[in-house]
């Protein structure tokens, strides 16, 4: 099947406490590149692996957490039939104008049943510093920090799971690679979703509160740049929450840390691939320790009921 | 308590510890390996180590609003990952009632 509607994660905006904390964090901790801080002081970054502009958006608030995860889909026509479909749902929609990101078009908006905000668009200008296409170069600049390589998904709590998962794969064409369920026939607690060929674009766990970000999650090259990153969460005090490790679920190798605002953030590499034709994998809750973490095969109540 | 600094009870938790006076109480708590009080991002966000201060003088680093609004602050509630004492302190836990720790019901 060739790609067509919803193509991928696009990018994410994140809510910062101390924004000058937060560039050190993500432009020399994980390596990303900042492109332009905009007018209103919302500042933009990108990975080195990435055409687009940008994919993370800083804004400085009171308050951490996430406030809008948004799609590229593959045209703008798109926007127009996703509208049209999410309406039909009797979910409502709004446009944002082109122009209100930098170098962005039009997005259309909505909520969704776990209280998250999603966002989807088809146009975002090239970046300056684009991946080479031409007797492409593996990057232009040395890569620092972690080193991140893309932007790669999301993972959001929030109430309503099933019908949250319902919404992605009837509205939005996505699929379910993994779901983990309540024993005997119990409602879905977990569901990692996709539209292309990742284990998950998006993933969401059952919470009590609406709206809540578990994290971000950066792609590395492979295991060895996995405990680089550990290297340099020990070397500058990053706070840790867990890893180096391995999910059972999607299969990536991991390690998670917090920015200095408690938004949780994730560099992994591997994991794997998807086709449309994959059955879902299910996991039984009781056997959860050893999905969210293969090697230790116990949960830890951070990793549960740590949010932002 | 090890080394200098000063006393830190928590309320119902076990013996004090010490912070000295450029350190944050959570991560001081940490550091001797102790676990009065629940760990979470460190950087003024999760709201899980919520206490209340009820006697003694401290200052802060930024913290959520979404955990100690400003009424809250003038109160005496703080982030422990964020709170820097200058003087002993007595503090009590003081999670939101959604935002405890409390499990789910398939947990």
């Amino acid at each position: 099947m060739a790609m067509t509607g919803v193509l991928r994660a696009g990018f994410v905006q994140l809510r910062v406490l101390d924004l000058e904390q937060a560039l050190v964090h993500y432009d020399q901790r994980i390596g990303l590149d900042v492109v332009e801080q905009g007018p209103d002081g919302r500042v933009y970054l990108k990975c080195a692996d990435e055409f687009d502009r940008h994919s993370i958006v800083l804004r400085e608030a009171d308050r951490p957490g996430m406030d809008v995860f948004a799609f590229k889909v593959a045209g703008d026509a798109d926007l127009d039939g996703f509208a049209e479909r999410i309406a039909a749902r009797g979910v409502d929609v709004d446009e944002i104008a082109a122009g209100e990101q930098p170098g962005v078009g039009r997005r259309i908006g909505f909520a969704i049943p776990s209280g998250h905000r999603i966002e989807l668009y088809a146009d975002m200008a090239l970046s300056r510093s684009a991946p080479p296409t031409e007797n492409p170069d593996i990057w232009w600049n040395d890569p620092r920090g972690m080193r991140a390589r893309s932007f790669d998904h999301c993972l959001l709590y929030g109430p309503n799971i099933p019908e949250t998962a319902d919404f992605f794969t009837d509205v939005l064409d996505f699929s379910v690679t993994e779901k983990v369920v309540a024993p005997e026939g119990g409602p879905t607690i977990a569901a990692f979703l996709t539209c292309s060929n990742k284990a998950h674009e998006v993933a969401f766990v059952d919470h009590e509160r609406p709206g809540m970000f578990h994290h971000a999650s950066f792609l590395l090259d492979s295991w060895h740049d996995v405990g680089h990153a550990a290297d340099v969460i020990a070397r500058y005090d990053i706070s840790r929450d867990i890893g180096p490790t391995r999910h059972g679920i999607t299969m990536g190798q991991t390690i998670y840390f917090f920015d200095p605002s408690g938004n949780r953030n994730e560099v992994f590499c591997g994991g794997h691939r998807f086709y449309p034709d994959h059955p879902t994998r299910v996991w039984t809750v009781d056997q959860l320790g050893k999905g969210i973490f293969y090697y230790e095969k116990e949960l830890n109540d951070r990793f549960l009921g740590v949010v932002t | 308590m090890d080394g200098v600094g000063f006393r830190i009870t928590v309320e119902e938790g076990d013996a004090p510890f010490s912070c000295p006076d450029h350190e944050r109480v959570l991560l001081a708590m940490e550091r001797q390996g102790r676990k009065c009080l629940p760990v979470g991002c460190r950087g003024g966000g999760c709201g899980v180590c919520r206490v209340r201060v009820t006697s003694g003088r401290y200052c802060t680093g930024r913290m959520s609003r979404a955990h100690v609004s400003a009424g809250d602050e003038a109160a005496g509630f703080a982030l422990a990952c964020q709170l820097i004492p200058k003087s002993d302190l007595s503090l009590r836990r003081a999670a939101q009632a959604d935002n405890d720790g409390r499990k789910r019901p398939w947990q």
